[in-house]
Order: structure tokens, then sequence, then C-alpha cells
């Protein structure tokens, strides 16, 4: 088989935003207007809708595509100049779970190790991720410590080609993974193997997990998650008895209904064995977009303040009082899935949305654009001219936050790192903290940065976290793990360290076990949709592809539907055949590829061509009541052959 | 609590450089040792992300005591030893190795190589044209980058960058024995048809531009390729949440290539398809399309 096909199937490309639209009232049509026009029209929309609905009728789509100095400034805007704490951004649709999960039991949001851990630890833990293709420079680091003796499991419904380098691959059955995680824990306990030092000391509500995980042997897991007990036990085993262990994981564990439980079932692992707060024992979520971890970090959540810090919790309302001199609601704002189910019943009127593609990247795509389409004001701010910017009142051409303009960044490690400008911007377009300060102005607040530092050092002065990271030691040290409250010292590469302490003061609150239900797919096979859809990423595309879409990429073949020879043989399809594609949400045409890694009643797609083949339209928008996250990982479709006609040449 | 582990403490080496007394960490190589005292010894397969090779030869250095000269780029320094790095034997040694390299290799886009053939006075045209190594056109075979095997020294970067030190790809090997030596698909195949993920982590290591980005090639062919009117900037990459850093450069307000800072932490010099290529977005102006 063809290995690449080449680009004989093209990708919509999308040419850069140079001058700001705004839409015509007369023709209905974006038209291109001056800056001038663009935000007083921009303003006056939000002015109108607050004015007759009240802050919370607004709400701000921050961009985890952007600096940390622009989340801080669009968090701002939302809480000061619009009064709502309606602000939230993608990490809604991948890694909020993540966030919720660790920070209910530790306290704090951010993975717990660093990349340089994996390579000295001795077993490496891969659930629901396929690193290899989605992070790649991360999975160096896993190589490393595969070369340097550490074993990997991986745990995924597919046999990626993360899982070809695994000791062992346990091909799960699509959201079973809470039982798969429970009959670990249970093995470890009837084994012995359970760390009831680091339990007691360290730990809440151990007896009852292990009595909610009695049940799930694992040969009833087995029967559950299709994972054989003997893998199981030996999986429980070797993460057991390693001296050190990384857990690691990606939205094969997010994005499902129950995102955060599924989450807590593999932190629990972790506080059993004590596999946390360790050199190279740790829990590591590997974020999927460039600043998803800064902008939760700078507040650009509707539950924290900058520094992750609590909007409930009176004294840091205070201090962000008087340093921003205004009243803030002491309640959460809603996240990203509650402002479109606001939009839905007429609560939510104007969105501020920067860099954001919901349009393409939520799940149930028509709903959503019905809702976005049913706002009285949308503002857009992108580098390109996007489906959701299509449907704006008024576009506004910004920046490539990580070449044209200053700033920094938070990866996956939690380490701050600066970007820099590098080249012009084209046209007119406009840095994002400009376009925001320049709105705020129009809305009655004069905010003067100087430039992106003079933004850092505020976020600074009230961020304990962040204090000690001055853009000279950043410079100095190649970023900067949080957190970082010195200016003098550096704190050690990996979190929750003080659960080791002997002293019950240092050692601060205790790390609670999570006994969660396993709770199926809410979208369940049956003869009509009896094939289970799940989705990811290719290595060389990028979600709903506007950027990756960009460049020629050799090893790019556009979308598929995704099975397994047998199932192939059994729907009587061939590769490249194109079929129709049915959930009960929705239908695509795409061809066939042919897949071994899958397994019967497996299929598996992409969202990075939404242009040409809308996988979101399949998915399902059933979300984490937690986290707000979608079921993007588990849907029921059916395949259908096409008519002979209608095959696409 | 001051938990922060630290690798095993590295003792210092005392040695000779040139008859003076330097002194070294444990561990480090002669070529790291000449560095900090400020020598220059010309290499070109030494990477510093890679484990030494010693190919090239072209930083040999006289050990007191040793027989043969030694590859600055993986001695090991020891203590006591005594180097010497500019003896005659090791420049004529050099000038031979340069002669030999430049004669069978074509080195116009190797940096440095020409002020050494100066500086040693190498005279790589007394072997005559036949010297040759290889002589084919450049593969252009994917709109990514180029391989031009005329520029090639089989330094073997390439090789250990795609194989297990970093990427595990393994997309590319050495074929052939002898003067047929030669870095290779897996049975010569076009690189659309082979293993490769287009990393670019080979380009990133290869000393001689026998491995260039398109971009770099197409302006060289062209006349535009300027390096001085380059600018470079080290920024994070706009995909994933792993933080890569990227060195941008630039020319005329375009980016015409992307390496990677080799001392980073996150990256170690390595990127993916989409850190090292994946840029053009920016730049995809209306004007610009079809």
């Amino acid at each position: 088989m063809a290995r690449n096909r080449q680009r004989d199937r093209q990708q919509k490309q999308y040419p850069r935003l140079t001058h700001p639209l705004v839409r015509d009232p007369v023709s209905g049509e974006l038209r291109p207007a001056s800056w001038d026009e663009a935000l007083s029209r921009a303003a006056a929309g939000f002015r109108a809708v607050t004015a007759a609905h009240g802050p919370d009728a607004f709400g701000m789509f921050s961009c985890s595509r952007a600096t940390n100095e622009m989340n801080y400034v669009a968090q701002k805007f939302a809480r000061v100049v619009m009064g709502t704490n309606n602000v939230d951004s993608c990490n809604r649709t991948c890694h909020a779970p993540s966030v919720a999960g660790l920070s209910a039991v530790f306290g704090s949001g951010g993975g717990t190790s660093s990349y340089g851990e994996v390579e000295d630890t001795d077993l490496i833990v891969m659930w629901g991720s396929n690193a290899r293709f989605a992070h790649p420079i991360f999975f160096h680091h896993v190589l490393k410590g595969i070369r340097n003796g550490a074993r990997m499991y991986a745990v995924d419904p597919r046999r990626t080609s993360t899982a070809e380098w695994a000791e062992s691959w346990l091909g799960l059955n699509v959201g079973t993974d809470i039982p798969l995680a429970h009959a670990v824990g249970r093995e470890i306990i009837h084994a012995g193997l359970a760390n009831h030092a680091f339990i007691e000391r360290a730990t809440s509500g151990f007896e009852e997990y292990a009595a909610h995980v009695e049940p799930w042997t694992p040969s009833v897991a087995e029967k559950v998650t299709g994972v054989p007990a003997d893998a199981i036990r030996d999986l429980a085993h070797a993460y057991a008895t390693a001296e050190r262990a990384q857990l690691c994981w990606t939205l094969g564990i997010t994005e499902h209904h129950n995102g955060t439980d599924n989450v807590r079932a593999l932190i629990n692992l972790a506080l059993l064995t004590g596999h946390v707060g360790r050199y190279g024992s740790g829990l590591q979520p590997l974020r999927g977009q460039n600043n998803v971890q800064g902008g939760g970090d700078m507040g650009a959540i509707p539950n924290r303040l900058p520094g992750f810090q609590d909007i409930l919790d009176p004294p840091v309302r205070s201090k962000f009082e008087r340093a921003w001199d205004v009243v803030i609601q002491p309640r959460y704002g809603l996240n990203l899935t509650e402002m479109f189910e606001a939009m839905e019943a007429g609560e939510l009127r104007a969105v501020y949305c920067i860099g954001e593609n919901p349009a393409q990247s939520e799940a149930d795509t028509e709903q959503a654009i019905r809702r976005l389409t049913s706002l009285e004001h949308l503002v857009v701010q992108d580098i390109f001219l996007t489906r959701t910017a299509e449907l704006a009142d008024v576009v506004l051409p910004a920046t490539a936050a990580w070449c044209e303009t200053d700033g920094t960044t938070t990866n996956s490690e939690r380490r701050v790192q600066r970007v820099r400008k590098a080249v012009e911007p084209p046209g007119e377009a406009r840095e994002d903290i400009d376009i925001l300060c320049e709105l705020a102005r129009r809305l009655g607040h004069d905010w003067e940065f100087a430039d992106a530092e003079e933004v850092w050092n505020e976020l600074r002065a009230v961020s304990p976290d962040h204090f000690g990271m001055t853009y000279e030691r950043l410079e100095k040290h190649q970023g900067i793990q949080w957190p970082c409250p010195s200016t003098d010292r550096l704190e050690p590469t990996y979190l929750h360290g003080r659960l080791w302490e002997s002293d019950p003061a240092r050692r601060g609150a205790r790390a609670p076990f999570g006994p969660v239900k396993h709770d199926p797919p809410v979208d369940l096979t049956d003869d009509a949709y009896p094939i289970r859809l799940t989705t990811g990423r290719r290595l060389d595309s990028y979600n709903t592809g506007v950027q990756s879409g960009g460049f020629a990429s050799p090893l790019r073949r556009g979308e598929y539907i995704e099975l397994c020879p047998e199932d192939a043989d059994r729907y009587r399809v061939e590769a490249e055949e194109w079929v129709r594609v049915t959930s009960r949400r929705g239908s695509v045409v795409a061809p066939v590829w042919i897949d071994p890694g899958l397994r019967p009643g497996l299929a598996f797609m992409t969202m990075h061509f939404p242009d040409e083949v809308d996988t979101n339209s399949l998915t399902i928008e059933a979300n984490c009541p937690i986290a707000g996250t979608a079921e993007f990982k588990a849907s029921a479709i059916r395949i259908e052959k096409l008519p002979v006609t209608a095959v696409r040449s | 609590m001051t938990a922060i582990p630290l690798r095993p403490p590295r003792r210092l080496v005392d040695l000779t450089l040139d008859g003076e007394p330097v002194r070294a960490p444990e561990g480090s190589t002669l070529l790291d040792a000449c560095r900090a005292a400020g020598k220059d010894v010309p290499t070109l397969c030494q990477g510093d992300t890679l484990t030494p090779k010693n190919a090239c030869r072209v930083c040999v250095v006289e050990v007191e005591g040793s027989r043969t000269l030694a590859p600055a780029c993986s001695r090991r320094v020891e203590p006591g030893m005594e180097v010497r790095t500019d003896t005659e034997r090791a420049r004529h040694s050099r000038k031979v190795v340069l002669e030999l390299l430049a004669s069978s290799t074509d080195l116009s886009t190797t940096p440095g190589a020409a002020e050494w053939i100066e500086e040693y006075g190498a005279e790589p045209d007394r072997f005559g044209a036949e010297a040759a190594r290889v002589a084919e056109e450049p593969k252009v075979d994917n709109d990514l980058y180029v391989r031009d095997y005329s520029k090639c020294v089989l330094c073997y970067k390439c090789v250990d960058a795609c194989g297990e030190q970093w990427q595990n790809t393994f997309a590319i090997a050495v074929a052939g024995r002898g003067f047929d030596a030669r870095i290779s698909t897996e049975h010569d195949a076009p690189l659309t048809d082979s293993a490769c993920v287009y990393c670019g982590n080979c380009v990133e290591v290869c000393p001689t531009g026998a491995l260039s980005f398109k971009t770099e090639f197409d302006m060289r062919a062209a006349g535009t390729w300027d390096e001085s009117a380059q600018t470079e900037t080290t920024t994070v990459c706009a995909y994933c949440g792993v933080g890569c850093n990227l060195t941008l450069h630039v020319q005329d307000n375009e980016i015409v290539k992307v390496t990677s800072p080799h001392d980073n932490p996150v990256t170690h010099g390595n990127l993916c398809i989409k850190g090292r290529f994946g840029y053009q977005h920016v730049q995809n102006h209306a004007q610009n399309q079809d």
C-alpha cells in the first residue's frame, strides 16, 4: 500500500487576515473596515448587550495558543472591563479533567513531573496517549528512558506507534479506563504491594477505595475492558514494584463524559503506590496546546484568578480587587461548555472569541454553529478568517503569538519560557494585548502596558507561584518551572514533595482517594450504530488544521475512516473506497484506510480536515459534569457503502 | 525541602594543553577542554548532542606517549595528560584529511571549511577532478528537505540522529562498503516511500549542507540565500504543549528555516515535522496563494 498518498486531496488553505472586517448591516456580508470603525463596533456591541442584560451576558473565549501575557490581559478584560467571570478557553475541550482531577487531589492542576525525570524513571505507563504522534519530543524523553532501562506499558484502544515501544500493550475497550484502573488497584492491594506507609501518612479515604475496587477482580475487569487478566496483573505488579514510575495520559482519558473520574481513577494508583511527589515518580497529563497550561495559570478560566487562585477565597479576591481597583464577582463564571448552553438559553448574548475556532473544534458542530449564530454580538480576533470568524459581527486581525509578539508560554512540565517576536505581522494586523487595551479604553479603562514584560510583572505581583520568574531569570535558565516564589532560588522539578515530609504541618492536606464509578460511554453501540468511533491526532497535522494545513507535508493524506482489516472485510469495503459514516448526530463521507492497529468494532478519525470531512459533526456533546469536556473519544457509528454513482473520483 | 537530585559530582582533572596547565571536568573530551581554553580545533563530525563517532579525523591532536594522533572529539581527559594541539604532525594530518575530504566531496556549504583549507594550506585539487566520491544530482523528492550526497562526508551524524540516539525512526542508514559507502534510505527508495517522518533532526546535525531545507536549497539556487541578512530568534513552538524551542531564521521578514537550540533542556536540538516545518501558515498571504 502506498505509504504516503500524495496531496491529491487538497486541504483548504487559510490566508492571513490583514484588515479588520465588520458585518455590513445592509448586505449582511463581512466587509473591510478601518481599525477605528471595527473597534467602535466591537465595543458598542459589548456595551449594548451588557447594558441590557447585565455583565454575565458576556463571555470571553481566551486563547491557549497565545502568550501568558495575553491570557492575563484577556481575563482581566472579562473581570474588570466587563465585570464577569465568564472566561475560558479550549482547555475545556481537552485537559480540563486533568486540571480538575489533579487540583481536587493535590490542590494544584499542573502535571507533577518534568520531562527529564522520564529519562531517569524505571517504569512509564502511557495511558490513552499516542505520544509518539501527538507529543513527539516528549516521546524523545520517553525513548531516552527506555534506552536507560525503563519499561513502558501502553494502555490504549489502538495499538499505536507509541505501543510499538511498549513492553506490553493493554488494548482496552473505549471508555473502560475506570474498570481497568480499579482492577490494577485491587491487584496491588491483594498482592500486598500497596505503599501503606505513604497511604497512612499522606492520603485519605483508602478504606473506602479498597472496598470500592474490591469487585473489580482481574477476571471481571477482563470481561468489561477486553484486557486479559494476566496483563492487568502484570501492569499492577510492574507499577507497584517499580522504584520510580511515571503515569502519563492525554485525551484518551480526558475526552469522555466522565473524564475527571477517569483522571481520579489514575491518580488513585499513584496514591496507592506512592508514585507521586518524588523525583522520577509522578503524574503527567501531556497538554495538547502550546499554552493550555499557561492560559489556566493566568486565570483565563471561570473559577480561578491568576496564579490558579480560587475566586471563592475572600483574601484572594480582595487582593485582586485592590490590585485592579474593581469588585470581582464572588462566584464562579461559566466555563466554555456552559457558555454554549447559556447561548442556547438566550442568557449569553455577546462573545469575544480570541484565537479559538469552536465552530469546528466543539463536539456536534452543527449545534455549536447554530448557537454561535444566535448571539447578538460576536467579535472574533484571529490570524485567519476561520469558520468561527465567518460568523462574527466584527473580525479583528491579530498577530501570531509565537513569532510576531514577545511574551511567555507555559509547557506541559510547567516550564515558563520566553517567546520572541521574529517577524513583522502582515498588513494592519495588531498584537492581541494592544487590541484588548484599545477595546478596554473604548469601554472606559485606560490600561497602559509598555510591553509584554510590564504585563508579566503585574502578574508576578499578584501570583506567588510566578513571583520569582523575572524575564531576566527566564532567559538565564532557559525557562523556569512553577512554582517559583522566590527570585533567588529554584524549586524541585516535581510537585508535592510535601507529601513525603515527616512533619504533619509541612506535609499539609491529605491527598484523597477518589472512589469513582464506571460509567460506560453515553453513545452506546447497537445494531443501527455497531461501530465504536474514537478520535485522535496524526503526526503532521494539528487540531482543526488551520495552521498545519498551511505547510506541504509529505505525510499528509487527508481524512480517512480507519478500520481494521477484519471490519473492512465484514463491511465489504476496500482501502481508498469512499463510504458514508453516520452517527446519531450527523453523517460524512470519507475514504477507508486499513489500520491493523485497530481491533474489530473500533474505527478511528481525526478532526484535522473539518472543511473536507467534518468529523465533529459525528461526535457527541456528552460533557463531563465536573470539567465540561465532551466525549470526543466515544461515538457510535455505522458505515455504508456508497452507491456507485456517488463514488467520488 | 531541598530535594533537587544532583548528578554524581564531577572531579576536575589536571592536564596540560600546549604546555599550559588546565583543569577539565572528568568525563569531558579533549575537544571540550580545548574549547574551554579558547583553542580552535577544527572538526566536522563532532555533534554536541551526539555520541562522538570520530569519523572525520579533522580534530586530531597529539597526546604525549600515544603512538597515534588522537581524535579530540572522543578522547576523554585523563589526569596528567600532555596534549599538543598545534604540532607539525597534527597540522600535517589535518591538512591531508582536509585535502582528502575536499577533493572527494563538495565542501562549498560547510561552515569553516574554506578557512581551514586556507589555514592548513590544503590543496584538494592535487587529486584531480576524478577524485569525486559521489557525482550525482541532489535528490529533491519532497517539499521539505533536500539530500545532496555529493556534499556528504559520511560522518554518520544523520544516521545517529534518526536512529537510536534521538528519533528512533531508522529511516536512513549506511549502504555499501568502502568507496561505495553512502547514506541511504532502505532500498534507496525516495524519502516519500521511506520510514522518514520529516522531523528534520538529520538536517539539524548535518555539518556540510548535504542535507538542507528545501527553502535554503531553492534560495541558494536562485542566488537569494544571504545569511548575513538573516536574523535568528529563539521562540517556542506553536503546536502541542511540549514547549519545544525554535530558532527562526528570518530573511526579508520571511522565516526561511527553523533550527533548535542544542543546549535546550526540552528539545536538545530536536523537533518534529510540525515544529520544524509547520511555520508556513503565518506567512501564507492572500496575494501569494493560487
